[in-house]
């Protein structure tokens, strides 16, 4: 039971219902689909880029309380971070997603509450949707990357 | 009403104890499986008749002179005979062992309808096939040309009758159905679609990955031309499934694959191919498997279909009636005939939140699209949530189910 509400904490709700950022970038000059096979779900994410600073970051779809809060989140942390910050981020992240024993760097704020997805490991590709498909928007991959 | 209740319960009861996985702890709690529809477990006699065969047979079949190779290949084919009893064909010489459903449906494309399409054809499906009663087939007509027509669904995810005869022309060459809806729980009116199709000379496929281990499937009495099925899915082990065919469409198809077991005679200039049902079982065939399925047809046969399919009926219609009282819970498929899934959503609850939810309870349901996204499409949703029933779940299983939707729903709560 414990493992459950870790997993679904308050601060998740709050994003499910009220993501932040949540609209297409008319400004944007990156952006990239993602989709996850396992359920179907699909999402946007948009980046204004600015040299190596990301100034506005957005996303467009809906999915599971856990995707959708984890994209509302990671557009929070995003915004003013330089692009080397953002892919620091994303490794952190993932570790601390996918390692048992992992500690939560200090930088990730906000984003430890993901941390409950490790004992689920089912969802952890719901976590990491909306990371996978920033990073594709960053190197201009325009086709639609997956979680596979 | 409490003693009807009992009556039904009592014997499913019985038959759980026949399934040893269903004796597992999930998350502490005991296992609630209601995800057959996926795939059901297996009764102690399919595990042992597997087991057994590698222990005390395990030799090739159709070929050795030794006496435990003749005792595989007499399992073998008894098993053969005991499908053949089951669906109630006319001959062992229809009854091919594949894989799966797939294999099955695929070997008909590429064996079947493959050298008869040309540009001016078409196949038809519904709007609520399985992908792999939709894949093999769009593959066909890109190999071909021919045109993938699809009959639509209603609301309630009922099959258009109408608008599959409209579909259906002179240049139509095989209807491919699904005979249970594995998404809806819809069940096609399979014997007025053989109907409808024989009427204009074309013949017909039925998709029984679920109509197999739920209605009685009497292949003459449906009158279906090809009817494909998996083992697993019937209480029977993974990789091994069958395709029935009439033996003069499968005499005049030809071989699916090529290798061994499958050839009468071989020369470099010649190549004699094995009468039927060998002519499509190319290569060492899944002897085991198909032993266990066997034993698993035996399984069902000793409970008997009807009884499975009233008890399945009880679970459903009692499920059924208490989900229709959660607020925010939207039952998807609603057909008259049903059997034995409910697929639904929860108002602002995504499926995979409500999976991950009711696992924590013990509760094993499937999320997502069952590889059926057109379905999907037709009524909006990117997934459902699916519960799904077999011989061996009970009311007191059904609860379980409900009381950890109550539990999503009260998280979830604003």
């Amino acid at each position: 039971m414990s493992e459950l509400r870790d997993l679904y904490q308050e601060v998740i709700f709050d994003h499910y219902r009220k993501p932040r950022n949540h609209h297409a970038l008319a400004c944007a000059n990156h952006f990239a689909h993602g989709h996850n096979r396992l359920c179907g779900d699909q999402l946007t994410v948009y980046l204004q880029v600015d040299g190596d600073v990301i100034r506005d970051v957005s996303f467009e779809g809906s999915g599971c309380a856990i995707s959708t809060a984890s994209a509302s989140l990671m557009t929070e942390i995003l915004k003013g971070r330089r692009l080397q910050d953002a892919e620091n981020l994303f490794n952190e992240f993932h570790h601390l997603l996918t390692h048992a024993d992992a500690h939560a760097a200090a930088d990730l704020g906000k984003l430890e509450v993901l941390a409950g997805v490790r004992e689920f490991p089912a969802r952890v590709k719901c976590a990491t949707l909306a990371w996978h498909t920033l990073q594709a928007a960053l190197k201009d991959r325009a086709a639609q990357v997956t979680t596979e | 009403m409490k003693m009807e209740t009992d009556v039904l319960l009592q014997p499913a009861a019985r038959w759980r104890a026949d399934f040893p996985v269903l004796r597992e702890t999930v998350h502490g709690v005991p296992l609630v499986y209601l995800d057959n529809a996926a795939t059901t477990h297996k009764p102690e006699a399919v595990l042992a008749a597997e087991a057994d065969f590698y222990r005390r047979t395990n030799s090739n079949v159709h070929r050795g002179v030794h006496t435990l190779s003749q005792r595989a290949t007499d399992q073998h084919e008894a098993a053969r005979e005991t499908v053949r009893r089951f669906i109630n064909a006319a001959s062992t010489r229809e009854i091919i062992f594949v894989r799966g459903t797939t294999e099955a449906i695929n070997l008909v494309a590429q064996s079947f309808a493959r050298p008869r399409l040309t540009e001016a054809d078409n196949i038809i499906v519904s709007a609520m096939e399985h992908h792999s009663n939709i894949v093999p087939w769009q593959m066909v007509c890109g190999q071909t040309g021919a045109e993938l027509r699809v009959a639509p669904v209603n609301e309630a995810g009922e099959l258009d009758l109408d608008m599959l005869g409209r579909l259906i022309g002179p240049k139509t060459r095989l209807v491919a159905l699904t005979h249970l809806s594995n998404a809806l729980g819809s069940v096609t009116p399979a014997r007025r679609i053989v109907e409808l199709a024989h009427a204009h000379g074309v013949p017909v496929l039925l998709d029984g990955a679920q109509a197999i281990a739920h209605l009685g499937v009497d292949v003459q009495a449906l009158g279906c031309d090809f009817y494909a099925f998996s083992g697993h899915k019937i209480y029977g082990p993974t990789g091994i499934g069958v395709l029935y065919g009439k033996e003069a469409l499968l005499d005049a198809m030809p071989p699916y694959q090529c290798g061994g077991d499958m050839i009468s005679s071989v020369t470099f200039g010649e190549t004699r191919y094995n009468e039927l049902p060998f002519k499509f079982e190319a290569g060492t065939p899944n002897i085991a498997g198909a032993i266990g399925l066997g034993r698993a047809l035996e399984y069902v046969e000793s409970i008997g279909v009807n009884a499975i399919a009233a008890h399945e009926r009880d679970l459903l219609a009692y499920a059924t009636g208490l989900a229709a009282g959660i607020d925010g819970l939207r039952i998807v498929g609603t057909a008259r005939e049903k059997a034995s899934i409910l697929s639904f959503t929860l108002a602002g609850v995504h499926p995979h939140d409500i999976g991950t939810i009711l696992d924590h309870a013990g509760v094993a349901i499937r999320a997502g699209h069952h590889c059926a996204m057109p379905i999907m499409q037709r009524f909006g949703l990117a997934g459902t949530a699916r519960a799904s029933f077999a011989l061996y779940n009970t009311r007191s299983e059904v609860d379980a189910l409900m009381a950890g939707i109550a539990k999503v729903v009260e998280m979830f709560r604003p």
